[in-house]
């Protein structure tokens, strides 16, 4: 394998990981904040692709969808708290995981219900279309350069809304003690609001922003959500910065492992057989990791609150 | 083994146990045994370490370097389950049983963990004298007899208690670890098991951790003063009284 | 007789009868459906021992099923095609034999779970419920991309499995073997729950730190129980199989844990005959929405958070008020 594949795939992978990040860290949020294990997260994934993708064909402008998208999820976030979830916080995670899985039975049949089964598709910016060249020769879509810029000054300002703002320091005083922070006065209902709202703008977000690169359909978010669910159990739940770490060591290891694991296998076996062999160990890699993570670390490598 | 005199005897015997937490030493290289027929208390003001100290007996904590002797076996490897099977039996600080159960099924499950045979699939335990009449008798030893068919998470406060005592005797213990017993009895309640505990000592050593001095100076053959993690005293209540070390860093400030 | 007792034996008899009134009724489609029921009700009283009387929420019993579904899928393929199954170190055929599917599917779905459990039950809370989602999910992707046993497509069965002295393309004779091991099953685990084990799995779920101080190992005590656990679900799964004459990555996937535990949920956790009830009315949901119209799911998607949220303690917990621990 040439070093351009090897820097390309090894770009891919962390594209993919920053995919899963803006999934993993509303999630993790969600979980840490108000101890709530969401399924339908890889919902509002879907939701948010949907409005991109309709919102962009309506007006011609993929930034509008883009915007309509976070607006559309964060919204339905907002009402999926009030009525549904908010009534979750105090039950176990049995009813929790029971009730989100319904809420996805909603969604997804409700979507199909409005737009049908066929696939929409949503077209790359003009701007961002085309490719770039780094540095050693190697050309890149920009449109995926684009994406993975854009995670990390996303992650850059997550940290800073955590650690700087008068939100976050309700967020992580909400993660360590839940009595105190209503004993302060923070009105702690509007905070459980706020936080899964954002939660589901990210997650809307990484939907509308992967839908130009793949189709939009039912059940596009369940795939997504299950990473999601790896990562934040990799990174440690409850832990933003486990999320990111977690999110990319996902993504590289999924991505070069269906790349180089074939090859590593065809060293010594003959090549239908180091294909097949190599792909499905690849496809299990990911929960491989997590599996030798657990055993390891059994809360994850960043555990809040430990 | 080195000084075998004593030490022979000794049921309980630990040695030079230390255990840190990052740079606070919570256990510093405490010793202290407890012999048959003799009720041993451990006090110390909060955050004295304790707790801790129950832990590594218990099993729940690993200790970083010294020995726990339990009759005469090392002891520091082995699980919480295993030290309970070889003989040690203890009540909770707060008070810990299964809840959905009834008293009498709750007392059962200690019987059957001292018989060492839970890996049995098709007969019902409500149909086995053998567990049934034990834990009939070690309520009728608390008196809780005539609460036997009650469910745990609803007996009051003191009657957990009795409970859990209860279920400790049910594992024929040859060493009771009792945390802080008295702890929101009501001096009733208190008197009441002051007098029970007076009479167990001949049955089985205790080692008892408790705030209620009154119980712990009418109770103790022995005590073992603990402050920041180690031993400043271990002797009578007369010693004990009379250590000025103790009334400094302790007693005096209680009064 | 309490009034829990009544409603399990109107339950059971009412799913044995149901067959032979639609037969009676020339509605001979509705034994297929039956069958289902005792199926997946039986994959639910698998997922009961761990989820309803240890406390163990996993959310990768559909590993189980899926594995006891490929086992019936390969040794049949095996036997149908002459093929052994290994030559090395011993020749091992394969076989359409059921008794012998049944032990196969058993023995290699506790198998796995002693390997999944011993990883596993490290962890608790979410923690077990995503690694246990994982593992499942392992399985499912190796189905999907070994090229050996139909990958993706899956596996057909071309002649249903047999059984000695039945005739099992009968599908009244068909259901009859599977309402019985659903019965053997129930059997066992009302049996298993009232035992000593039953009782230590129990205080391992409502407070393990007093199991131990009892000198019970809680994890020993929760990994045999995964294990019984993982082998009904397993079995469950190899009569699945036969039942669709079809085995394919599917039966693996994380919605089918999902709607295990649906099974156990909507019944009442932890209730016998729970999973029983919670899968016919599944069934019977899925059946007559699919009837009214073709977006079924969004409605029993609202039905269920309704009961989520609404009744405490599933159908049984409706019917027949708190659970009684004695």
């Amino acid at each position: 394998m040439t070093l351009a594949l090897f820097t390309e795939q090894l770009l891919n992978g962390v594209q993919f990981g920053i995919m899963l990040f803006l999934m993993a860290a509303g999630l993790t949020l969600v979980f840490g904040v108000m101890g709530l294990i969401n399924l339908a997260h890889g919902s509002l994934y879907m939701i948010g692709a949907f409005i991109c993708a309709t919102v962009a064909v309506a007006t011609g402008s993929f930034w509008l969808g883009l915007i309509a998208s976070l607006a559309g999820a964060a919204a339905a976030g907002a009402v999926m708290e009030i009525v549904v979830i908010r009534r979750l916080y105090a039950r176990d995670h049995l009813d929790q995981v029971l009730a989100t899985f319904a809420l996805i039975l909603i969604f997804s049949e409700g979507t199909r219900w409005v737009f049908g089964s066929f696939p929409l598709y949503l077209d790359i910016p003009p701007i961002l279309q085309g490719a770039v060249f780094l540095p050693g020769g190697v050309q890149y879509p920009l449109y995926r350069l684009a994406i993975i810029i854009a995670g990390l000054a996303i992650a850059l300002g997550l940290y800073l809304l955590i650690s700087r703002t008068r939100l976050g320091m309700r967020i992580r005083a909400g993660e360590s003690d839940r009595e105190m922070i209503s004993a302060l006065g923070v009105d702690i209902r509007t905070l459980y609001t706020i936080v899964f709202a954002l939660g589901a703008a990210l997650a809307g977000l990484a939907g509308a922003l992967v839908g130009a690169i793949q189709s939009v359909q039912v059940g596009m978010g369940e795939p997504v959500l299950i990473l999601a669910f790896v990562v934040i159990v990799i990174g440690g739940i409850g832990s933003v910065k486990g999320a990111l770490i977690g999110a990319i060591l996902v993504g590289v290891v999924d991505t070069m492992g269906r790349i180089l694991l074939p090859q590593f296998f065809a060293l010594f076996m003959e090549n239908a057989q180091a294909t097949s062999v190599g792909s499905a160990l690849a496809s299990m890699a990911i929960y491989i990791l997590m599996a030798i993570i657990l055993a390891l670390k059994p809360q994850g490598l960043f555990a809040a609150g430990a | 083994m080195a000084d075998a005199a004593h030490n022979d005897t000794a049921i309980l015997e630990l040695n030079q146990l230390q255990k840190s937490f990052g740079a606070l030493k919570a256990t510093d290289d405490v010793t202290l045994d407890v012999r048959p027929g003799e009720i041993h208390a451990l006090i110390g003001p909060n955050g004295a370490g304790k707790s801790t100290l129950i832990h590594q007996i218990a099993g729940s904590l690993m200790p970083d370097a010294g020995s726990i002797q339990f009759l005469g076996e090392e002891m520091r490897s082995m699980s919480v389950a295993q030290r309970a099977r070889k003989g040690l039996g203890r009540t909770f600080q707060v008070s810990s049983v299964a809840p959905e159960f009834s008293a009498l099924r709750n007392v059962m499950l200690s019987v059957q963990g001292m018989q060492g045979s839970s890996f049995r699939f098709f007969k019902p335990v409500m149909r086995d004298r053998s567990l049934i009449d034990q834990a009939h008798g070690r309520l009728r030893e608390v008196g809780l007899e005539d609460r036997a068919n009650v469910i745990a998470a609803e007996l009051s406060h003191g009657e957990r208690r009795q409970l859990e005592m209860a279920m400790a005797l049910a594992l024929q213990p040859k060493l009771l670890l009792l945390d802080e017993p008295m702890a929101g009895m009501g001096p009733e309640g208190s008197k009441q098991l002051t007098g029970y505990l007076d009479t167990l000592r001949h049955q089985v050593p205790i080692l008892l951790v408790e705030h209620d001095m009154e119980a712990v100076f009418s109770l103790a053959d022995r005590i073992t003063v603990l402050v920041y993690g180690r031993v400043i005293a271990t002797g009578s209540v007369a010693d004990i009284r009379a250590n000025r070390d103790v009334r400094e860093a302790y007693l005096g400030e209680e009064d | 007789m309490k009034r829990e007792t009544i409603i399990n034996w109107v339950l059971g008899l009412g799913l044995l009868a149901f067959p032979f009134a639609a037969l009676y009724l020339d509605e001979p489609f509705y034994v297929t459906l039956a069958t289902r029921v005792a199926i997946l009700a039986l994959a639910g009283v698998g997922l009961n021992i761990a989820l309803g009387l240890g406390g163990m929420v996993s959310f990768g019993h559909a590993a189980f099923f899926g594995i006891g579904g490929y086992v019936a899928g390969i040794l049949s393929q095996h036997a149908f095609n002459d093929e052994p199954l290994f030559t090395w170190p011993l020749l091992i055929s394969g076989t359409s034999d059921m008794p012998v599917i049944w032990l196969v599917a058993i023995v290699i779905c506790a198998l796995v779970a002693v390997f999944i459990g011993l990883i596993t039950l490290r962890t608790s809370g979410v923690y077990f419920i995503m690694i246990t989602l994982a593992f499942a999910q392992m399985i499912y992707y190796f189905a999907i991309s070994w090229p050996s046993y139909g990958g993706e497509d899956g596996l057909s069965i071309y002649v249903r499995n047999g059984f000695p002295g039945l005739n099992t393309l009968d599908p009244l004779q068909f259901f009859l073997i599977c309402c019985a091991a659903l019965m053997v099953c129930l059997l066992l685990s009302a049996r298993l729950r009232d035992s000593r084990f039953g009782a230590a799995l129990q205080v391992a779920r409502q407070n393990d730190v007093r199991l131990a101080a009892t000198g019970i190992a809680p994890l020993n005590i929760r990994l045999v129980a995964f294990i019984i656990s993982a082998a009904m679900t397993g079995l469950a799964g190899a009569l699945f199989a036969d039942l669709n004459r079809f085995v394919s990555p599917s039966m693996l996937s994380w919605q089918v844990s999902g709607e295990i535990m649906i099974f156990v949920i909507l019944g009442g956790v932890g209730r016998l005959f729970g999973p029983l009830a919670g899968a016919a009315l599944f069934i019977v949901l899925e059946f007559y929405l699919g009837g009214v119209t073709e977006h079924w799911q969004f409605f029993l998607g609202l039905i269920l958070l309704g009961v989520v949220l609404f009744v405490r303690g599933g159908l049984l917990g409706v019917l027949a008020g708190r659970r009684d621990h004695g």
